[in-house]
């Protein structure tokens, strides 16, 4: 168990490593003025411009920016080219939202494509299953903004479902429980949209999880003994179809966060979403580092998480 | 006794696929509108209007017996520049999984059939790459690279080939060691050639699935950079950015966003219920278990 840990700690070093460099590259590598106030401005003198580029290294090899530049990351020194202020700080303040929404769209995805895989499983080759697999690639089809959009030309003015924002302004609450209510409720159009593909994505991998499971030795044993189907179904066949339950957030919180750009600038959600939206409007290449990187790191512990909860679950991974 | 070619009998089973056949049929239409339409837009014939013509005293009008589908802002007529458009979503679907197949071949052919240290490296680069959040991640090449339709492609194609070279490993990880390739190898045959003429098309189906299936994404992933203003620069309209366009005038003109959407969401689903019925089709070894 400890090896198997510490073999994972040491393969996301390395991965850590390679995130850096592509969220440095990424960031760099493209041409274009790296000046936020453009190559072509007469106002801005030639001492200006060699000041901006000593600040951000950019006279140095592109090795040495790039120690810089993580050097800076790691000490909270590196400051947004838009207000000056430390990219950390400015994430930071970003990240309880972002986490909130993506916990709460992830749960949806979760429970709904549990539920509707195993019933999928369940009416397998039946005209349940061919409809809910239609519905299901439909809900990956179909563009979150554009569904955002027609829930809100849909709904506003006759139901009482927010669209914008965290909180809602100008009531006074009487107590924290209606204030986190209010809170809650306001997420909730955001996370669903946010959590559709999701949902379509999980319910086909723990449909395909479920048939395979049911094809096991162990399961025709069961029948043989004369068990019931349900019984078949939920007690034996469920627990060993777990695994995409669990592996599935993995896959899902990058497409989460990616998704969270679109969904947050729509519905003025202060999340790292809209940050990243701003930050790609500005051209704010330190906010934009950062926030790669720190996006890409939250992935991976989710992935760390993951398998080491996997290899406690189940003891056979552990000897792969 | 069955003498059909494995080929031939998923082209029965897909044959008797109706969503799959009905799918097929409608990616078969929209790929006919685009390809006319792409002529029509580089001839210039402003067939049925002018995708790119104003007028201000029809602007905001709701589908009518002229402008079918209604006029936006600036009375451009929506149909038209919903026709002249639809190139773009195809040709970036098309093209991107192209250049993503490409890498995601080469590199999960070499990952898989080398082995050792190489596969180890190369899988923990398609680790590395598969924690980013990938619409980010290619927002933020996209904006500073600056916004073109080439670059667009390029950027989704770099971005998104780690799930066909994990997928390409996996098939070439089983198919190196069967005996066939391990006759070659003892023939004497050379490596490239038993990479891309041994191995590679027994490995076709599956492939072939997955570029299918990526088509849609990135139908989808451009018209969500389209829309947040960093797709194909106006005045080329793409479905993406109408609805971008018209999204300050939606509680009046629900048209703008309506159709536009609507287009995006039958072309992806379309690609995604081919790929499926494809799959579906494809599935031999389920099949022999």
């Amino acid at each position: 168990m400890t090896t198997f840990i510490l073999r994972r700690l040491l393969i996301s070093l390395v991965l850590v490593f390679l995130i850096s460099l592509i969220s440095f590259f990424i960031v760099t590598l493209t041409p274009g003025s790296p000046y936020p106030w453009g190559d072509m401005n007469p106002n801005i003198s030639e001492g200006v411009k060699a000041n901006f580029r000593k600040q951000f290294h950019l006279d140095e090899p592109i090795w040495k920016q790039y120690w810089f530049n993580m050097r800076d990351l790691f000490t909270g020194e590196l400051r947004s080219i838009k207000d000056g202020r430390p990219v950390l700080t400015r994430i930071g303040e970003r990240l309880p939202a972002t986490i909130a929404l993506n916990l709460c769209a992830l749960t949806i995805a979760l429970s709904f494509g549990l539920l509707v895989g195993v019933y999928s499983a369940r009416v397998s080759g039946q005209w349940q299953d061919t409809s809910l697999s239609t519905v299901a690639f439909a809900l990956l089809a179909v563009p979150e903004f554009w569904v955002a959009y027609l829930l809100i030309i849909g709904l506003t003015g006759w139901l009482a479902i927010p669209l914008m924002g965290t909180v809602s302004h100008g009531i006074i609450f009487p107590n924290a429980l209606a204030a986190w209510l209010d809170w809650v409720w306001h997420l909730a159009l955001p996370a669903t949209l946010l959590a559709l593909g999701g949902i379509a994505a999980q319910s086909r991998y723990v449909r395909a999880s479920m048939l395979e499971t049911l094809r096991e030795d162990y399961i025709r044993t069961a029948q043989a003994k004369g068990l019931t189907s349900e019984k078949i179904l939920y007690h034996h066949a469920l627990r060993n179809s777990l695994r995409p339950v669990i592996t599935g957030i993995g896959g899902l919180l990058p497409a989460l966060i990616g998704g969270a750009v679109i969904i947050e600038t729509i519905f003025a959600y202060p999340g790292i979403g809209r940050l990243g939206y701003q930050a790609v409007l500005e051209r704010d290449y330190p906010t934009l580092l950062a926030l790669n990187f720190i996006t890409a790191i939250l992935v991976l512990l989710g992935n760390l998480v993951a398998d080491v909860l996997y290899s406690v679950v189940d003891p056979r991974v552990r000897l792969e | 006794m069955n003498t059909q070619t494995p080929l031939g009998r998923a082209l029965t089973r897909f044959r008797r696929n109706r969503i799959g056949l009905i799918s097929l049929g409608g990616i078969g239409v929209l790929f006919v509108v685009a390809v006319v339409f792409a002529i029509l837009s580089f001839a210039q014939v402003p067939f049925p209007m002018d995708p790119n013509a104003t007028n201000l005293e029809r602007k905001l009008l709701p589908p009518n017996s002229v402008n079918w589908l209604g006029t936006d802002n600036l009375g451009r007529d929506l149909l038209s520049r919903m026709l002249h458009g639809s190139y773009i979503s195809l040709t970036v679907g098309f093209v991107a999984v192209a250049v993503s197949l490409l890498i995601g071949v080469v590199v999960g052919a070499v990952s898989g059939y080398y082995g050792r240290w190489v596969d180890n490296v190369l899988m923990r680069v398609v680790d590395a790459i598969m924690c980013f959040p990938t619409f980010f991640l290619i927002l933020t090449a996209v904006a500073l690279l600056g916004p073109s339709l080439l670059n667009i492609i390029v950027v989704i194609g770099l971005v998104s080939w780690t799930g066909t070279a994990r997928l390409v490993r996996a098939e070439f990880l089983t198919l190196r060691e069967t005996e066939y390739v391990r006759a070659a190898r003892s023939l004497g045959q050379r490596t490239p050639a038993i990479i891309f003429r041994h191995i590679l098309p027994n490995a076709f189906a599956p492939i072939f699935v997955t570029a299918v299936l990526g088509v849609p994404a990135a139908i989808l992933t451009e018209a969500g950079l389209s829309f947040l203003g960093f797709g194909v620069q106006p005045p080329q309209a793409t479905w993406g950015n109408i609805i971008a366009d018209g999204k300050t005038y939606m509680l009046d003109a629900w048209w703008l966003i309506v159709f536009p959407g609507l287009a995006i969401f039958l072309a992806a689903l379309a690609f995604y219920l081919t790929g499926d019925a494809l799959r579906q089709a494809a599935e031999t070894r389920a099949e022999r278990k």
